[in-house]
């Protein structure tokens, strides 16, 4: 339906430019003051003093860490595994059975830091200690295991880690199978050698 | 197709033809509202007020993000947002600080109805409305002040819910149900929460449509106090009148620049104001074991305060002298019979309540009486105010003086309230009590009396400098 606007309005009025300008300095100035206004606001919903604090880096000592075994830690609320790998487990991850989707962690959206990929097929700063963040790169479960070959139905031949909620599966390396839900690599978070038996997880290695 | 016909055009037009109402709402509240053109400074005040309303509720809310309403947790995690809260303490500030401005703006609010005469036929019902939106700011600001915790939350808190014990037959009893214990503790603390942060934010902006409704209703007063809808032009608008909007929208946001100059420098720099916004006192966790040396309430209570401690044993029998005073002139003044039997008769229970022996109130209820009366006494103004003209302007000057010795002893009211108490004060705010009460009792009489100025035809409005172009 058309609107009942007729060809007879009246003329729009000259634009004031003085009274536009003042309307427009005004509006800047205080557009000015209510976003200065809204940044405590905004910033308020941000972690707290006490949560920085606790997100801070979490130390770790490995020293009681056998082979084949895997540890949890809490680091910001989330789970971080460290799995202690055992040599028969590190050569298998150095075949390659073409079944990874991103077997070089070349994926952008979890990035892999460049200090665990001299190695692409371990993902560490040192072969035997993969440390990566146990959350399913699909939804964010956090997927069981780790297990040996053939110990698991679903992944059958390959030893790694399965996610219950949606079936995704990954290596021994915390690299994601092809044709699964998930489509990254599980995380690898900040983390560096403090000496031979602490890793101190949520800061990276300096330079 | 069921569309409304709209003059408006484009998305605005596609808008209104589904939606008439929020436009006509615009034109009817804002575009083509015409207010007097004759407002002053008192008029910035209504506006002002909905300005701190929603200062208050959006700090408010903010903080109830990160408030703990437990009586272990309240004070340490109002600490925490002071602390560790990014910007916590800018919006604890600002609304502390708020609620300070929001009282200050609605004492001003309310003298300017004073001043001219607003709350006059036929805006009674504004000002009734009005009066219920103080008292429910009242509560809110009680209900607010216990929640930090601290040693003045408490104690004043326990303070006035005794008052209620009063009360005769029932006062124990309905103050034990008021905290929800025999102390005040977290059941106090929980329920005044949710009173403060949800339903008396609720009635506030519930009745400050209301009271907006009601003043468009009948149109705005004026500090010449005539009536501009009396003179229309041939458009059938008042000729004294301009549309609110953009004339007075722009007009309050200039006055707004003041006000925020204000607001902002205090709590950038002076959030605490020496104790009188932010209580020193009540940085200290409460302690149920251990009253401060000093209590006082916050500043916008004094005045009420003062009035319930200046009501000592010495003290009513003047209320009593004042109180045949009155009864003898009410009588005097009503030709009625059965009026006057039940002036007579009043007078007499009043008197006997507060003289005869076995039958006397307490001082102590006495002056919960007053200075409840003294708030409460603001809702009858529209009827006892009879002077034949509304505005100050058009009365004879001494009425001038008896306003200003009202407000002079509301002023010294609130400020003897900050006070400790001792004989000298005592005495200072027995007589502001008397004057107080005075001003609105025998108002009939003296607002009548003198000889009033003729009251002009149109306003009187001077315009800037300049004039026209």
């Amino acid at each position: 339906m058309s609107s009942s606007a007729s060809s007879s309005l009246p003329e729009p009025p000259q634009v004031d430019l003085e009274r536009r300008a003042a309307i427009v300095a005004t509006s800047v100035v205080g557009g000015a003051g209510c976003l200065a206004a809204a940044v405590p606001y905004v910033a308020s919903w941000g972690p707290s003093e006490r949560e920085k604090a606790a997100g801070s880096a979490v130390d770790v000592d490995i020293s009681s860490l056998a082979p084949g075994k895997m540890m949890v830690v809490e680091w910001r609320g989330k789970p971080v595994w460290i799995l202690r790998r055992t040599p028969a487990m590190i050569e298998s991850l150095r075949v390659d059975t073409n079944q990874l989707a991103d077997p070089d962690s070349k994926r952008t959206a979890f990035p892999t830091p460049d200090y665990v990929l001299k190695d692409p097929a371990l993902r560490s700063i040192k072969p035997e200690y993969l440390v990566v963040v146990g959350i399913c790169t699909h939804l964010g479960c956090s997927p069981s295991g780790p297990f040996a070959s053939g110990e698991n139905a679903q992944l059958g031949a390959e030893p790694g880690f399965i996610c219950p909620c949606h079936g995704s599966t990954f290596d021994l390396s915390g690299r994601v199978f092809k044709n699964k839900p998930a489509a990254d690599n599980l995380p690898v978070p900040p983390y560096r050698y403090l000496s031979e038996n602490t890793i101190r997880i949520g800061e990276a290695p300096r330079a | 197709m069921g569309l409304h016909k709209t003059a408006y055009r484009g998305l605005m037009g596609w808008f209104d033809s589904r939606m008439p109402s929020a436009m006509n709402a615009f034109r009817a509240h804002m575009s083509e509202y015409y207010a007097p053109k004759n407002f002053n400074f008192w008029y910035f005040f209504g506006s002002m007020a909905l300005v701190a309303l929603v200062i208050q509720l959006l700090s408010g809310m903010f903080l109830a993000m990160h408030y703990k309403p437990d009586s272990n947790l309240a004070f340490w995690s109002v600490e925490f947002i002071m602390r560790e809260v990014s910007g916590g303490w800018f919006i604890r500030y600002m609304h502390s600080t708020g609620a300070s401005f929001f009282f200050i703006v609605v004492y001003l609010h309310m003298f300017r109805g004073l001043l001219y005469g607003s709350y006059r036929t036929p805006r009674e019902v504004v000002w009734l409305v009005g009066c219920a939106i103080f008292m429910a700011l009242m509560a809110e600001s009680f209900f607010g002040y216990l929640l930090p915790w601290g040693q003045m939350s408490y104690w004043g808190a326990q303070v006035i819910i005794n008052l209620f014990d009063t009360i005769p037959l029932i006062g124990p009893d309905l103050s034990t149900w008021i905290r929800g214990d025999f102390v005040i503790g977290d059941a106090t603390l929980n329920r005044f929460f949710a009173l403060h942060a949800c339903v008396i934010p609720l009635v506030l902006l519930g009745l400050a449509v209301v009271h907006i409704f009601a003043l468009h209703d009948v149109g705005s007063n004026n500090p010449d106090g005539i009536e501009i809808k009396d003179r229309l032009g041939p458009d059938g608008r008042p000729l004294d009148g301009i549309p609110f909007h953009p004339y007075y929208s722009v007009h309050d946001i200039y006055g707004l620049g003041f006000f925020f100059l204000a607001y902002f420098g205090i709590i950038f720099f002076a959030p605490e104001l020496g104790g009188v916004f932010l209580e020193g006192n009540n940085f200290i966790p409460a302690d149920p074991l251990q009253t401060p040396q000093h209590i006082a309430p916050l500043w916008y209570f004094t005045p009420y305060y003062s009035i319930l401690r200046a009501t000592t044993e010495g003290f009513l029998i003047w209320i009593a002298a004042c109180a045949l005073g009155l009864g003898a002139l009410v009588y005097l003044s009503v030709r009625d019979m059965r009026l006057r039997i039940g002036v007579g008769a009043a007078t007499a229970i009043v008197l006997a309540l507060l003289t005869v022996p076995k039958v006397q109130l307490d001082a102590k209820l006495w002056g919960v009486i007053l200075s409840g009366a003294s708030a409460m006494i603001l809702f009858a103004l529209p009827w006892l105010d009879r002077s034949p003209v509304k505005s100050m302007r058009y009365r004879p000057a001494w009425h001038k003086v008896v306003l200003g010795a009202f407000a002079v002893a509301f002023l010294v009211l609130g400020y003897l309230g900050m006070l400790p108490p001792n004989p000298t004060r005592t005495a200072v705010a027995q007589v502001g009590t008397a004057i107080y009460f005075g001003f609105f009792a025998l108002m009939p009489w003296w607002s009548r009396m003198g000889e009033f100025k003729p009251v002009p035809e149109r306003v009187r409005f001077v315009p800037h400098a300049g004039g026209a172009r």
